[in-house]
């Protein structure tokens, strides 16, 4: 086999199957911005540090510019498109949205899969808890207060449902 | 940043990773979590041919418990490890599991992979140091167990052959009025820790040491065991001064050079302090007392 080979990915992304023939060093934030066309998942720093590239695999999150495409080969991923529900927001966007939790936007994306991931584990955390959860996301416009507003409605919102 | 091409192999077994260990020659490497090995083929710092993923190695992951000693698997998260009870029982664990980086981190991170990489700032050297701790290794002559003060040569580099792999990390449980703290200091939570401290110690009724270890990270080619210090406690009464007096030959121990994250002086100071500290949280530990500790930064 030489070295370049392409190989065949496959994953299910936001519950629908999905595969590209790739190199194998392709990370799996390439994979989903340019295979699979998801733009919707970000390259903030591109060195493990940011958490703008956050997504969901098998129901944890990890930085996906720190993960080749295959090492994700029969997994399931959701990124930020699969959160809403027929042009419904998810209610973490809904309360990121109402407590103005983001301003570029850019570092949202990883924002919203880290809330979910700590919500799915924990549905009253503290404020502690929150802090802790987001530590691996960085936000250089909102000073994260108004992230940890958004966050705590979120929990309100997720547990009223 | 893209790493140098590489072909992608999947082991479905601790037999096969061997197998295409040899098979793929010697710039083939082993991935588990990946969190050191990618950062460093993104920096071109690595450069393997072939890369094969254990990840999928069934079993690999469990973390027991038993009788004397906790078995981690290589693949045990350091999330996992973080929220596992019987981890809880040893605090110290905790408080390298729990605040390894950060979240996204911690859910890909291997506690083998962390000792196979032998980073001079890797948390878990520094904290299975104070604790009698042995590392399975496993390749193709068979396997063996090594101490882990024999697994460490250099930054970088650890006994391991070639062809071989970790596939089980043993700790011993430490004594009933024993207390350990682990107390890392870093920037931010995704970065390397500056410096980092780890502290077991055994008492002997309510104030004396009957034995203690104390391990020093980030303050040189690999985590340093800071006998010196251990000597001016052992046996004696821990008081404010004994705990000075380790706390000055630690400081001594260290061997940190200066970087972006501090210069060397700076080092020096951080881990008297730091060894100061944890020894007063595994006092109270050993004492029995439920102290937090751990990884400490801004806005934790």
């Amino acid at each position: 086999m030489s070295v370049a080979e392409k190989i065949t990915v496959r994953v299910r992304v936001n519950g629908e199957p999905r595969e590209a023939l790739v190199e194998p060093r392709t990370l799996l934030v390439d994979f989903l911005r340019e295979n699979l066309n998801l733009t919707g998942t970000h390259i903030g720093c591109d060195t493990s540090y940011c958490g703008a590239c956050t997504v969901l695999l098998n129901g944890r999150t990890i930085k996906s510019c720190t993960f080749f495409a295959p090492m994700a080969d029969g997994g399931e991923i959701t990124t930020v498109e699969g959160l809403s529900t027929n042009g419904a927001l998810h209610p973490v966007q809904h309360a990121f949205a109402e407590c103005h939790g983001l301003q570029c936007g850019y570092c949202t994306p990883g924002l919203l899969l880290s809330t979910l991931h700590l919500l799915n584990k924990n549905a009253k955390p503290t404020d502690k808890q929150i802090r802790k959860a987001i530590a691996g996301n960085t936000c250089r416009c909102t000073g994260y207060q108004n992230i940890l507003k958004a966050i705590r409605m979120a929990a309100g919102e997720m547990g009223r449902r | 940043m893209y790493p140098h091409p590489f072909s992608y192999h999947r082991a479905q077994s601790l037999g096969e990773a061997t197998k295409l260990l040899h098979q793929l020659g010697e710039e083939s490497r082993v991935i588990a979590g990946g969190q050191s090995l990618i950062p460093l083929m993104k920096m071109r710092l690595a450069h393997p041919s072939a890369l094969i993923d254990i990840n999928l190695i069934p079993g690999l992951s469990e973390i027991k418990n038993e009788n004397d000693e906790l078995r981690f698997g290589a693949l045990a998260r350091h999330n996992d490890i973080e929220i596992c009870e019987h981890t809880a029982a040893i605090p110290i664990l905790h408080d390298c599991a729990a605040g390894i980086a950060d979240v996204q981190v911690r859910n890909q991170g291997t506690i083998g992979g962390s000792l196979a990489e032998a980073d001079p700032s890797g948390d878990w050297a520094a904290t299975l140091l104070t604790l009698e701790t042995s590392v399975v290794c496993t390749g193709s002559p068979g396997e063996r167990l090594v101490k882990l003060e024999d697994f460490f040569k250099d930054a970088f580099t650890t006994v391991l052959e070639r062809e071989e792999l970790v596939r089980e990390v043993i700790v011993q449980k430490p004594p009933k009025n024993s207390g350990g703290a682990y107390l890392a200091f870093k920037r931010s939570a995704p970065v390397y820790a500056t410096a980092s401290a780890a502290v077991q110690l055994t008492l002997e009724g309510k104030d004396t040491c009957k034995d203690i270890r104390i391990v020093l990270g980030c303050v040189g080619l690999t985590a340093i065991r800071a006998k010196q210090a251990e000597t001016e406690l052992r046996s004696q009464r821990i008081g404010e001064q004994t705990i000075e007096r380790a706390a000055e030959a630690a400081r001594e121990a260290a061997e940190p050079q200066s970087d972006m994250r501090g210069t060397a002086d700076y080092k020096r100071a951080l881990v008297a302090a730091l060894v100061k500290r944890a020894i007063a949280i595994a006092l109270r530990r050993a004492r029995g007392e439920r102290v937090e500790a751990g990884h400490e930064y801004v806005g934790r």
